[in-house]
């Protein structure tokens, strides 16, 4: 259907040392997960990212910020490296002493891992970046198996008596004014103009959280005014169109990063949506955002502008009967399911059109997206019970509806506070999500297995495949990867040998499967791979 | 219609508590008390997995920033 990835930051709470500094606590949940996995590269350390490729400064609409003015969270090309002595002046002597520096006295803040994916340090917050998916199911469920490597990482600390426990959460703000993200990503041809993508979406954007909203108790950026609104991010947004993530934050990101061949893709980077537990939730909002940039890129998106967007944004955040209306520019008033419609009935007509939205010819995805969209837009209408079994602002309201009706609680009532928190707890027996789970009060779009086997296997039908397989056939001769290489030091090889992995769907299992089982080791895989005649000699 | 336009609402906060979507239709007897059992089993559950001490739990929960 589309390539396409999550990323996901955890809020990270250590409640036994609540002053505890979140980059070394960060840091110590990839260095656990390294722990569970025994992944080491061949310096005795993980694989480290390669950030050769790295573009943040440049921006989809032409031009590139200058160093100077950008802010230092901007600086993402940047390795962040905590050695003993940048630990020791920033946190003191105690955290040095608990810290798990590798041999090199160098504090582990990323990984690179045999699913394909990315586990690191983001300024204060431990990442998981999903390898690349094809469409909105694997999207789902790569971005879940994220959750069991996070959850693996929280066990594992809990065994250390030496640290203190650190919880994770699957949400976006600590509702003290501080939201951290959750991004999606989806390739684009370069050609599309930017301008036309910003059009199409931004309406799109204003109100697509009707069904992928994870909800909040609490609106504001610091929740100074009580209530419950349907999204996580919305009261922190600021702008319509801009490169900034931390501050100033825009319905739509302009960093041009595309991690494939440049004059040929983009990657648009989407920074607006929640963080999703809810299945349904994250799998319309992977597939209904692909769908609407197949419009884009027909040239068939919706003629429609909302006025001010920002302000519509968190209007439609604040409004959870849904019955508030939007003005166009052109004077219509609609409503949020309205303009949902119209996007709907467009990629409808596209998908019959190109018969992609086939039952059986079609690409297997866009059937299922559309009728789900169809199904979750009607409910929202006419059926709020019923859709609040799959989208996850409704089914955490009817918890917090549970709390209201029996304890009489106001909606600044500290219990709501917390079960808004716990919801996202990712410890299946505290959070509260899997409590709905459990009792099948949400659906499921990917069953626990598939989820689990994406902990460890990279989706077959991307460069992911090889980049994961390279880490976990031979992780020791890995020195660094990112999206688009793969480098290896090899006995023999008088350097280091990047491969370069551009294309977004090359080294899949179909291509590259067979040469990785004909090889045990780096040396002779590499020699094939390369195109090398004969193997270099053994050190 | 222009004169409508203008009437944007400056904010809904007001009505958040009152904009509840409303409950489904009205079950048979023994439907719905079912039902109220199965959410009072619900909230049960939960209240023994919530952490003890909301208030300080929901305060000490501090970030630093995010993108």
């Amino acid at each position: 259907m589309r390539v396409m990835g999550a990323e996901t930051e955890y809020g990270i709470h250590a409640p036994t040392a609540p002053s505890a500094n979140a980059t070394m606590m960060s840091a110590r949940v990839v260095q656990a997960y390294a722990q569970v996995t025994r992944q080491r590269a061949a310096g005795g350390a993980e694989t480290r990212w390669d950030y050769t490729d790295e573009e943040p400064l440049h921006d989809a609409r032409g031009w590139t910020l200058e160093r100077g003015a950008a802010h230092p969270s901007q600086l993402t090309d940047q390795p962040p490296v905590l050695d003993a002595e940048a630990v020791a002046l920033a946190y003191g002597r105690e955290e040095l002493e608990l810290d798990g520096q590798d041999e090199s006295g160098t504090l582990l803040m990323n990984m690179v891992l045999g699913n394909g994916a990315r586990l690191y340090v983001d300024h204060a917050h431990p990442e998981y970046s999903s390898p690349e998916v094809t469409n909105p199911r694997d999207a789902v469920t790569w971005d879940a198996a994220g959750d069991l490597v996070a959850l693996a990482a929280v066990r594992r600390l809990a065994t250390d008596p030496e640290l203190p426990a650190v919880n994770l959460y699957k949400n976006n703000t600590d509702n003290k004014s501080v939201s951290y993200g959750s991004h999606e990503n989806y390739l684009m041809p370069r050609s599309v103009p930017f301008g036309d993508i910003v059009r199409g979406l931004t309406p799109f954007f204003v109100t697509r959280q009707i069904m992928c909203g994870a909800g909040r108790v609490g609106i504001g950026q610091d929740s100074s005014t009580a209530g419950y609104q349907i999204s996580q991010r919305a009261d922190f947004f600021e702008a319509e169109v801009g490169l900034e993530t931390t501050i100033r934050r825009p319905i739509i990101n302009t960093r041009d990063e595309p991690h494939a061949t440049a004059d040929k893709y983009r990657r648009l980077h989407v920074i607006i949506g929640d963080a999703n537990l809810s299945q349904v939730s994250n799998f319309l909002k992977f597939g209904t955002t692909a769908m609407v940039l197949s419009l884009i890129e027909a040239g068939l998106a919706p003629k429609v502008e909302v006025h001010e967007p920002v302000s519509a944004l968190q209007a439609v955040s604040h409004d959870t009967s849904l019955k508030a209306t939007l003005r166009l520019l052109d004077g219509r008033r609609v409503t949020a399911l309205d303009l949902q419609w119209m996007y709907h009935e467009a990629a409808s007509k596209l998908a019959q059109d190109t018969g992609v939205g086939d039952a059986i010819d079609g690409d297997g995805h866009t059937h299922q997206v559309l009728e789900r969209w169809a199904t979750t837009l009607t409910q929202l209408d006419s059926d709020t019970a019923a859709a609040a079994t799959s989208v996850e602002w409704l089914a955490k309201m009817s918890l917090l509806e549970g709390y209201r009706d029996r304890d009489g609680l106001a909606w600044d009532d500290a219990r709501l506070g917390l079960v808004d928190l716990q919801w996202a707890d990712i410890r299946p027996e505290k959070g509260l999500y899997y409590r709905f789970l459990a009792r099948n009060r949400v659906q499921r779009i990917v069953d626990d297995g598939d989820i689990a086997a994406a902990v460890t296997e990279p989706p077959s039908d991307t460069r992911a495949f090889f980049r994961g397989r390279c880490i976990s056939s031979f992780g020791k001769d890995v020195v660094g990867a990112s999206w688009d290489s793969v480098i290896f030091d090899v006995p023999g090889y008088g350097r280091l040998q990047r491969v370069p992995t551009r294309e977004p769907l090359r080294g899949t299992k179909a291509l590259t499967g067979p040469l990785f089982a004909r090889h045990r080791t780096a040396g002779p895989f590499l020699a094939e791979l390369l195109g090398h005649t004969t193997p270099p000699p053994a050190a | 219609m222009a004169g409508q336009e203008q009437q944007q609402p400056q904010s809904r906060d007001s009505q958040v508590e009152e904009d509840i979507p409303e409950a489904p239709p009205a079950a048979p007897e023994a439907q719905a008390s079912a039902s109220t059992q199965g959410v009072d089993d619900l909230l049960d559950e939960i209240d023994g997995v919530l952490e003890s001490n909301a208030e300080e739990f929901v305060r000490a929960f501090v970030q630093k920033g995010g993108q």
